[in-house]
């Protein structure tokens, strides 16, 4: 890096910082000449001196360690499915029993001819082996006259006829008298009624049982998650076992969410730092050429730049990733980028070709080219290394509101295609059960609003230390 | 924006010439908005006439005759540049014999609404804040309020939207109270999609507020102010705040159609019928003529917006004087 | 430019606002005084117009405002509409119509009303997506590809009262078919006047059934009131249906409901989070099998991988409709699906699942293992190349499914599903271009006969997107067409119903079911699988209980949190 630069900087009117007048760390006032420090070292020292960019920096890393070496850490396969765990709340060692995979008995009782009214109803209700999170079944006795049963499942106690909860089914037959549930079945109390059903109509009476379903797992699932050992398996039945940890919880196919969370920060990731470095350098090359050629050239150049940057933004995203269209089988990343880039580049032209134009007129500029520098050496040693700064922080500012993109057009259910997961894609389908498992939106809602944090935090920062002027309105 | 310069009047109209300007320039950008939009539809590709009951060819065929898209794309082109110029849009595809003006109609004003809205409650809580955050500058409410104010950006809206609608039910829930979750049949059914919408906005405009006002700390007129002996709430009220308002405005401009276009998220989640809900919809059901009427019109609302911001900002600050 | 302004002008904006605004609800779900209930719709209805609707909402809609020669009382059974009296035979029908039935405006409804709606629907000009549903009448289906004159049509109006059909082929379920939406009468003279705007607006709206179109404030707001000309009026109780709710959100729905703001919304059907809470607010819920089923179709062209059978008979054994319905969708009210015929389609006596059972496909990835290594022999392939499946991104079921099915075949065969996730419309284009290996569709019956399903896969059939074609199928599905008794057509579709499960044609995974909750004092409503799902021409407020009783009940409710 040459002095001139820093002379350069010198001769800008002296800003205002609050931070210049407080006690400057192994600054004494009577040294007056400054160390000599270039641009970056200036920067530098700077940033160092601001904790929360400097925190920023670390997530960042962390980050960025996470998403590519997060799935050597956490090997557990993102894409698959456990059934038997569907929307599962974090967890680290919760037990299960082992089950059989089918239960076999399903009893077939006539009832008796005996006289009825529309008042009766079963006159007892069990359970038939153990009531899991697998499936519950239970039978009753049957009822004379009955043509057929109606099966409902509550979550509370009924507290009358109208209120048994949810509709079942229908066993059709008088001596249909048991019925096995495996609807979605969480480790709670259910309240199981039955209704007769008579030629005349229903009962108005009903018979209700309380069964606790617990925590179970189906020998073969068991088998196959390589919990328990094959050849010993059936020593196994009936006994407890611990479940494969799912420390964020699982999804509604029962795939462990922190893998996919590392699966889908490839994908947010890749998009939220691939669009901005290509359309930062689309940016940068049409506002800086834009900006050298200036006069007519530059006037007609901005002006399509003023167009572009007039589309509505979110409109066009939508409009340009769908008309890129997705090929079957592919991941919808691709049209996504083309959009983001197609729409994003011409802030970042306008901002570099405003830092063109003003260096252009800087005195050591007109210097080097009095004394006959070329357009390449004016570029390479004069123009571009002012103008990183302003570029890096850019850049900074431009991650966040990439991933923000992805995450918006994934969740409206335009971003990418499963099963390839996304940050966006992932609070997608956390939303659908957000009033059921919270768990499923909260944790990437929360990688995608700490990631962003940071980005920006340390573009805060990174504009501080550059001293960066952004006129642009980020949004 | 980035156009202002600081000269001497030379005419006695300036600005006239300059809104000329800028709405001549208004119109290229609008006529190059439709154009965007024009071809980008076309390209997606799938066919808007396609429907879940296989139709006979011949029904097509009137059907395309019926839409236009018998035609060659560019006389397409041409009648649709024309019958913009006419400010119509044409008939929806989906819903039968309705007018896209009709829908814009109907439809923006909601939007309007819900924006406006939003852009009171960012305006007037972005002052508050920042002047707040500026006057106790490092302070621990200072703090505190950049520090919320850098976390509400970071969190995606339809988070916040999502959130902020189970919060209502666990408060109904809670308190027996009967706010509105979602839907719109009242100004009420708004008040939280609008704080929702327009955090992100008040945000930006309480970091501008801030640092607008530490920018105008050391300037002279303050010093003269203080000089003269007013007191700090006079210094205040009459010199910092109407000075430090003005970048403010200028952001103004662009922070409206922001906002008014990017409210389809919180009216997607709050079941709001605005025109961005309309426009979601209208891209799943290749809707041609709504995609285009909504995108041209959000456009122009857009472009205009802008435009007659900065005129009015030349208009009103006699600092400014505007040439090109 | 300046038209644009002008539409946008202030006026029209605060105007707008105050309507907006004013809809500050004073409604209730039932008001006993005024006999009036107020409900939510879950979209605004595309297409009011009966000719053209082919959608769900515009159906119910319609149903209350139009009606047709019969109609379904609350059993599902037909009884007689605008027709008093009618006869089928294997050439025609010839209806009789009653000389009291008149539209909104106290005009006759005449058999001319009919032949002219007819004529209309099959007209290529008026682009009808249900003109396929009148092609059982002499002649439709070269009108409708513009081979013949509309006046053509095999429909005749003998007098003003009696209206006599010829058939193009024999249809012993066109009784079913006139109860139909696109069955419906239009006044040629209001249709000939309004033109593009007719049924566009509550103004350029006519209608013959128990209520009118009063308002339509599009996206918004839709008031039905009783028809004063209708033939009916004495038996219809209610005075006015008022709709000030549009929204798809099923939490506002719900919410609407529990603060009684509802009666219930249209169509009605509670998702997961809902029934949850519904359960803890302790509230009624009701279960409505809406009719449709949902399955896996294959491509059977011959280009396509799945025209291979072993293939498809790997993959059927992998598929357990059981698994998927309870675990992956999840949803209380859907049934498992073994067989494609839902189980409320009659036979000759019973229902045809009783008269003719069929066993499901048991589950057993050995034997899927052996299919598909048949398969690969035949193909003369080492491994099955990837294969596509078609979703759309209409709600997040595709996700889901597709996830399921790339797993499920994953770990049983070794099979790589690729997902084409399109828009909805182009989805459909793809469908229809055979531009897939599998698609998750589903299909709602048209009328309550066994053909509405098994048609589907009859060669000639349009929308068999799968063009599966199998000669002996498709003479069984004609056999159909030649008969009305009832045995011998029962016995028919068994035997389709048997190639649809040896052949692998496709996978079936649910009937569709619907949990919902309705206001428990108003009753009379009818439920319907065909057509429009859910009408309350007939429905009644059942008066509130003494005043202490019911304060007691009121109270209860909250206790119960």
């Amino acid at each position: 890096m040459t002095t001139k630069q820093t002379s350069a900087k010198t001769l800008e009117p002296p800003k205002m910082d609050e931070k210049e007048f407080l006690p400057y760390k192994g600054r004494t006032p009577d040294i007056i000449q400054r160390p000599s420090r270039n641009y970056w070292q200036q920067a530098f020292s700077k940033l160092k001196t601001n904790p929360s960019a400097l925190i920023s920096l670390l997530i960042i890393i962390a980050l960025v360690v996470f998403t590519l070496i997060g799935d050597k850490i956490w090997t557990v396969d993102p894409y698959d499915q456990d059934l038997t765990q569907i929307s599962s709340p974090p967890s680290f060692n919760k037990k299960a029993l082992v089950i059989p995979d089918k239960i076999h008995y399903q009893p077939i009782i006539q009832p008796s001819k005996e006289e009825y009214t529309l008042k009766t109803t079963s006159s007892g209700m069990s359970v038939i082996g153990t009531p899991t999170t697998q499936f519950i079944a239970f039978k009753w006795q049957p009822v004379a006259g009955a043509k057929g049963y109606q099966i409902f499942r509550h979550e509370y106690l009924p507290q009358h006829i109208d209120d048994l909860g949810v509709p079942l089914g229908e066993n059709e037959g008088g001596e249909h008298v048991s019925y096995l549930d495996a609807l979605r079945l969480e480790p709670i109390d259910y309240f199981y009624s039955i209704i007769p059903i008579f030629d005349e109509g229903q009962s108005t009476q009903y018979s209700t049982i309380k069964l606790t379903a617990m925590d179970a797992i189906p020998l073969s699932d068991a088998v196959e998650l390589g919990i328990i050992p094959i050849h010993q398996k059936t020593n196994y039945l009936g006994k407890f076992i611990h479940l494969p940890a799912h420390p964020l919880g699982t999804d509604y196919l029962g795939r462990d969410l922190l893998a996919r969370l590392i699966e889908g920060a490839k994908t947010s990731l890749f998009i939220g730092v691939l669009a901005p470095l290509i359309f930062v350098f689309l940016g940068m090359l049409y506002g800086g050429i834009s900006g050298f050629l200036g006069g007519k050239a530059d006037e007609i150049m901005m002006r399509f730049v003023d167009f572009i940057i007039a589309l509505p933004f979110l409109l066009f995203m939508i409009l340009f990733k769908v008309a890129f269209g997705i090929g079957p089988g592919e991941s919808g990343i691709f049209p996504m980028l083309m959009a983001l880039i197609l729409l994003s580049w011409p802030s970042v032209a306008r901002l570099i070709r405003g830092q063109v134009l003003q260096l252009k007129e800087m005195p050591y500029i007109q210097a080097s080219k009095l004394m006959g520098a070329n357009v390449f050496h004016l570029t390479l040693k004069h123009m571009l290394p002012n103008v990183t700064g302003l570029l890096l922080v850019t850049l900074t500012f431009a991650i966040p509101s990439a991933i923000f993109t992805e995450a918006f057009l994934s969740f409206i259910g335009m971003g990418v295609v499963p099963p390839t997961p996304s940050w966006g894609s992932l609070c997608n389908d956390g939303i659908h059960t957000l009033l059921t498992h919270p768990h499923e939106l909260f944790f990437p809602a929360l990688f995608i609003s700490v990631t962003v944090l940071a980005f920006n935090l340390l573009g805060d920062g990174l504009r501080d230390a550059f001293d960066v002027k952004m006129k642009e309105d980020q949004r | 924006m980035s156009e202002t310069l600081h000269t001497q009047k030379t005419t006695s109209y300036p600005w006239l010439a300059y809104a000329i300007k800028r709405l001549i320039s208004g119109v290229i950008a609008i006529w190059f908005i439709a154009t965007a939009t024009f071809f980008g539809m076309h390209l997606i590709p799938g066919d808007p006439l396609s429907s879940e009951k296989k139709m006979s060819p011949q029904i097509r065929k009137n059907l395309e005759a019926r839409y236009g898209l018998d035609k060659p794309l560019l006389t397409q082109y041409g009648i649709f540049l024309k019958n913009i110029a006419k400010g119509d849009f044409g008939i929806s595809f989906t819903q039968e014999n309705r007018r896209v003006n009709d829908i814009i109609r109907e439809h923006f004003p909601i939007s309007a609404l819900l924006g406006v809205l939003a852009l009171i409650f960012a305006t007037l809580g972005g002052i508050f804040l920042g002047a707040f955050a500026a006057t106790h500058k490092n302070q621990l409410s200072d703090h505190v309020i950049m520090l919320m104010v850098i976390l509400v950006v970071s969190v995606p809206g339809f988070v916040f939207a999502a959130l902020s609608q189970l919060g209502i039910m666990k408060i109904n829930d809670a308190f027996n109270t009967d706010f509105p979750i979602a839907g719109f049949s009242s100004l009420s059914h708004l008040v939280v999609p609008s704080i929702v919408l327009g955090l992100g906005t008040l945000a930006y405009l309480t970091r501008l507020m801030r640092s607008s006002l530490l920018d105008i700390e050391s300037a002279d007129y303050i010093r003269t102010a203080k000089a003269k002996g007013l007191s700090n709430a006079q210094i205040f009220a009459k010199h910092k705040l109407r000075n430090a308002l003005l970048p403010v405005v200028t952001v103004l401009g662009p922070a409206v159609a922001g906002i008014t276009t990017g409210g389809f998220v919180v009216e997607m989640i709050f079941a709001i019928p605005g025109l961005g809900k309309y426009f979601v919809e209208a891209v799943q059901q290749l809707d041609y003529t709504v995609i285009m009427g909504t995108a041209v019109f959000y456009g122009g609302f857009l472009v205009l917006t802008v435009i007659l911001v900065d005129i009015l900002y030349g208009w009103v600050d006699p600092r400014i004087q505007v040439v090109k | 430019m300046i038209t644009l302004i002008k539409h946008f002008s202030l006026v029209v904006f605060l105007s707008s606002l105050l309507t907006a605004c004013d809809t500050t609800q004073k409604e209730t779900a039932l008001n006993e005084k005024t006999q009036e209930i107020t409900l939510a719709l879950t979209a605004e209805p595309p297409k009011l117009n009966s000719l053209k609707s082919a959608d769900s909402v515009s159906f119910i809609i319609l149903d209350h405002l139009l009606e047709g020669l019969l109609r379904y009382d609350q059993h599902q059974q037909l009884e007689p509409a605008v027709a008093e009296k009618w006869q089928l035979t294997e050439t025609g029908a010839t209806f009789w119509l009653r000389t009291n039935a008149k539209w909104q405006d106290g005009i006759a409804v005449t058999a001319h009303d009919f032949v002219y709606a007819w004529q209309q629907v099959v007209n290529p000009k008026t682009a009808s997506q249900y003109a396929f549903i009148l092609y059982p009448i002499k002649n439709a289906e070269a009108i409708n590809e513009g081979k013949l004159p509309p006046e053509a049509l095999g429909v005749k109006a003998i007098d003003d009262f009696t209206l006599e059909v010829t058939f193009e082929k024999n249809c012993p379920y066109f009784l079913e078919l006139v109860a139909f939406m696109t069955y419906r009468p239009a006044r040629k003279d209001l249709h000939q006047q309004w033109g593009n705007a007719y049924a566009a607006d509550a103004k350029t709206f006519i209608g013959n059934g128990p209520f009118t179109l009063t308002e339509w404030i599009h996206g918004a707001k839709l008031t039905l009131d009783k028809n004063l000309h209708y033939w009916d009026k004495d038996n219809i109780s209610l005075n006015r249906i008022n709709i000030p709710y549009v929204t798809k959100d099923p939490s506002a729905l719900f919410n609407l409901f529990l603060e009684e703001k509802i009666a219930t919304w249209i169509p009605p059907a509670l998702g997961q989070g809902s029934i949850k809470k519904a359960l803890k607010e302790h509230l009624p819920l009701h279960k409505f099998e809406t009719g449709a089923v949902f399955y896996f179709e294959f491509n059977h062209r011959d280009e396509r991988l799945t025209s291979n059978k072993h293939l498809r008979k790997a993959i059927q054994h992998v598929i357990d409709p059981y698994l998927y319905t309870n675990k992956v969708l999840g949803v209380p009210g859907n049934t498992p699906a073994h067989r494609l015929l839902p189980k409320w389609l009659m036979g000759n006596k019973k229902p045809l699942h009783e008269e003719y059972p069929l066993t499901p496909i048991s589950i057993d990835e050995k034997v899927a293992r052996e299919y598909l290594a048949q398969a690969k022999r035949e193909m003369n392939l080492e491994t099955i190349p990837p294969l596509y499946l078609l979703i759309d991104d209409g709600g997040n079921n595709g996700n889901k499914t597709g996830e399921f099915l790339q797993e499920a075949l994953k770990d049983a065969l070794g099979l790589t599903i690729l997902l084409d996730k399109q828009i909805f419309k182009l989805r459909l284009q793809k469908q229809y271009q055979g531009e897939f290996d599998l698609i998750l569709t589903g299909w709602a019956p048209d009328y309550n006969d066994p053909l509405t399903f098994a048609d589907l896969f009859y060669s000639q059939n349009a929308n068999n997107s799968g063009k599966y074609e199998n000669p002996r199928y498709d003479m069984l599905i004609e056999s159909t067409y030649k008969t009305t008794h009832r045995k011998l057509r029962a016995q028919l579709f068994a035997k389709m119903q048997q190639i649809l499960q040896d052949d692998a044609v496709v996978i079936p995974l649910y009937f569709r079911g619907d949990i919902y909750v309705m206001h428990p004092r108003l009753t009379g409503i009818r439920r319907s699988k065909t057509g429009a799902s859910i009408n309350f021409n007939y429905a009644s407020i059942i008066p509130k209980p003494t005043q202490p009783e019911n304060t007691a009940e009121i109270e209860k409710l909250p206790e119960s949190l």
